[in-house]
């Protein structure tokens, strides 16, 4: 008898006034008891809505019915069929727009809690089994992957399954990209992104880090070191900032900077040699997910007061709506249909303040959404001494610039095939973010699922 | 790891190292850098190479002691390795076509002017030399810069070597005694860099600087390397570290780089105590 209750098994966390002093992770993640009742929630419906809302097809109902059996491991292996970073994504991915979107108990009720169940077996997984997975026999293919953010991984991860000897370039000194240097501690702990880069070490992967490709090597140089196929995963690059008066003054940060000091230097813990403002008074310019991650590190920092300021309304936040309440529960102000015109410095070049203009909605723009109005004469100062741009991002230009044939759109993004990743040079395929522009993880990791099947298609055809 | 093949003291506050790094060996050009880390728990520091040796392997940096960082990478000897060294980062500097030119070093800054006199040599261009330190005491690269220079001027700030003055007196003399150049190329402290500009300005010589921010990534994507150039805000690790020297907006950059002073004098000092404590 399936569990009829509306409600989701709430996710244990810590409390919002105790989390926003500290960087431990927030959600606690379900007991067994808990997963258990909230697995016995799914009705195992025949059409399985939920699959087609999932960037990688993981069979959902299949793994909840092995968690409401009490079979966790046999969980594990249906979710590891078709994704390399389980823990990963029970944790980062936006599920109330994917999965639990189209789940049948949503209709009346809640969802059930597909992404918190997933977490939960990926995390008995790596707390029960310590054995690493075995390293299938070479198939004698070489296959290069560029980046090691979750495109990459996907790609890698998949391949080596097959046999295939994979070697992830990553141009930073860890592996990871963005979940390492973007996502913080407290949403997503390092130490199971580095679970996930072992597991595909122990299927055969190698990791060098410390590599800018297009500059130490190039994409052509790759191919004639002998790897068979390249995928470039290479992730979002440079900020964007507003091109609005005082954005160089000193306290103005990308929320990239930001966040990369937090994260990946560990600017906010003793001992770390990576200097980051301590700032009292913060506001944050963006909506989405980057923007609520940068909030949330500068209130545990120690700001007092933490603002997010987005030039349209609530509905239209890109963020997470978890992210979002996250954010709320924990203290960050959100200052709505505002957008910054200005930001203003004291005689020592910090800043000390942002001049804002309130906005209205007006007519749909091309992207759908309703196009934000200024209102005249509304301008105001809000009082600031930090300012963290998480207004997106544009690609590097680096691989572009040293891979002759690789086109790009003109903003910048590569041009793939979207059934394969293909791009413009033969054997080179591309995924994630350097393609899509800023996205999500299970997005870059869907293209890099798709890559990778292309690439094993287009070597085993090569004969 | 990257080991260190070699070890110089070049004065009291300037250290040459050759650090064993293959692949950045084999494509380094003058004018593009590296970014390294001493340790586990270091920060990213970004260093322009100051030489390299294709067959031997090697890349040579050149650091002044101002912090934390450089103070710790000062304490590494021969046989030991960096933590992380990556690279070459930046476009190189573009001497192509260039007959006659100007270098121009200031102190450290020497280090990184060398071995684009070094190609502008090689490639057959007349090189006239100009570098300048704080006084004898501090002088490097000397023969080094003499070798691949057609003519050197020494200046320190205090005449205790070859002229007294600072460099762009050198080269306001140079011009006025005639010398013609298609191009200064001045690599130094901002202020040096931003006067030089205003010489060069007057008499309408191209000037190209090398811009050393503060970095994080260094590969594209942090953003705190940000310069205002021309108008428009350009980064120095892809889109530099050279820029045309007329558009760089000098003043801003100096004061960007004021940003951590307090916590990098917090963290030189503790350095100091640290070492000082392990001598004892």
């Amino acid at each position: 008898m399936p569990n009829m209750s509306l409600k989701k098994n709430e996710m244990p966390s810590q409390a919002p006034e105790v989390r926003n002093k500290n960087f431990l992770e927030v959600a606690l993640g379900y007991t067994q008891e808990q997963a258990l009742d909230e697995a016995q929630r799914c009705l195992n419906c025949k059409n399985k809505p939920c699959v087609s809302g999932c960037p990688v097809n993981i069979a959902i109902p299949e793994f909840i019915a092995k968690v409401a059996q009490g079979d966790f491991e046999g969980a594990y292996q249906v979710i590891t069929l078709q994704s390399s970073l389980p823990a990963v994504c029970g944790r980062v991915c936006p599920q109330e727009s994917q999965c639990e979107q189209k789940c049948v108990r949503g209709i009346k009720g809640e969802p059930v809690a597909i992404g918190r169940l997933e977490r939960f077996v990926a995390d008995w997984h790596n707390q029960h089994v310590t054995e690493a997975p075995v390293k299938p026999a070479s198939n004698g293919h070489k296959v290069a992957v560029v980046g090691s953010g979750p495109s990459g991984l996907t790609c890698a991860g998949d391949l080596a399954k097959k046999g295939y000897e994979v070697t992830v370039f990553e141009a930073l000194h860890t592996a990871g990209g963005v979940l390492v240097y973007g996502i913080p501690e407290f949403r997503l702990p390092k130490d199971i992104v580095q679970k996930e880069i072992d597991t595909l070490k122990a299927l055969g992967v190698k990791v060098e880090t410390n590599m800018v490709i297009g500059r130490v090597l190039s994409i052509d140089e790759l191919l004639e070191q002998g790897y068979e196929a390249v995928f470039i995963g290479s992730g979002a690059g440079l900020p964007r900032f507003m091109n609005i008066p005082g954005e160089n003054l000193k306290g103005v940060y990308s929320a990239n900077e930001f966040l990369t000091r937090v994260n990946l230097m560990k600017a906010y813990q003793p001992g770390s040699d990576t200097p980051i403002e301590h700032a009292k008074r913060v506001a944050v310019v963006g909506g989405g997910n980057v923007a609520m991650d940068a909030a949330r590190c500068a209130k545990r920092l120690g700001a007092e007061d933490v603002f997010i300021v987005y030039r349209r309304s609530e509905k239209e936040l890109p963020a997470r709506a978890e992210e979002v309440e996250h954010a709320k529960e924990e203290g960050i102000v959100f200052h709505l249909l505002n957008n910054p015109t200005k930001i203003l410095g004291d005689d020592q070049g910090l800043v000390k303040g942002m001049e804002c203009i309130r906005m209205e909605l007006g007519e749909p723009d091309a992207s759908g959404r309703r196009r934000p109005v200024e209102m005249p004469g509304s301008e105001f100062t809000l009082d600031v001494d930090c300012v963290i741009m998480a207004i997106g991002t544009s690609p590097n230009p680096l691989i572009k610039s040293t891979t002759e044939g690789l086109e790009t759109q003109k903003w910048g993004g590569i041009i793939v095939e979207e059934a394969t990743g293909l791009t413009s040079r033969e054997g080179v395929y591309a995924g994630g973010d350097a393609v899509t522009g800023a996205a999500t993880v299970i997005l870059a990791m869907g293209a890099g699922k798709t890559a990778a099947s292309a690439i094993d298609q287009y070597i085993q055809n090569k004969g | 790891m990257y080991r260190i093949v070699k070890k110089q003291v070049l004065n009291p506050t300037v250290t040459r190292m050759e650090i064993e790094a293959p692949l950045i060996a084999r494509k380094a050009e003058p004018g593009q850098f590296i970014i390294l880390r001493v340790d586990e728990k270091g920060e990213r520091i970004p260093l322009t190479v100051a030489d390299f040796d294709r067959e031997a392997g090697t890349v040579t940096i050149i650091f002044q002691i101002v912090g934390a960082t450089t103070e710790k990478l000062n304490h590494l000897e021969e046989g030991d390795c960096l933590q992380d060294f990556v690279g070459p980062l930046g476009r190189p500097s573009e001497t192509e076509g260039l007959k006659k030119v100007a270098v121009i070093g200031g102190g450290v800054g020497c280090a990184i002017a060398y071995p684009v006199a070094k190609k502008l040599h090689q490639q057959g261009a007349e090189v006239h030399s100009i570098v300048g330190f704080r006084n004898k005491d501090l002088v490097i690269l000397e023969e080094e810069f003499a070798a691949v220079s057609d003519k050197l001027v020494m200046m320190t700030d205090d005449g205790s070597y070859g002229e007294k003055g600072l460099v762009t007196n050198a080269l306001e003399k140079l011009i006025e005694e005639g010398e013609t150049y298609d191009e200064v190329i001045a690599i130094g402290p901002l202020v040096m860099m931003k006067f030089v500009t205003q010489v060069t300005k007057k008499h309408n010589i191209k000037t190209v600087v090398s811009m050393n921010p503060i970095m994080i990534d260094g590969t594209g994507m942090c953003g705190g390397c940000r310069l205002t150039v021309g108008g428009k805000t350009k980064f120095a690790c892809v889109d530099g570290p050279d820029f045309d020297g007329f558009e760089v907006d000098f003043d801003e950059a100096m004061a960007r780089g004021t940003m951590y002073r307090d916590f990098e004098r917090h963290a030189y000092e503790e350095t100091c105590n640290l070492f000082r404590k392990e001598v004892q």
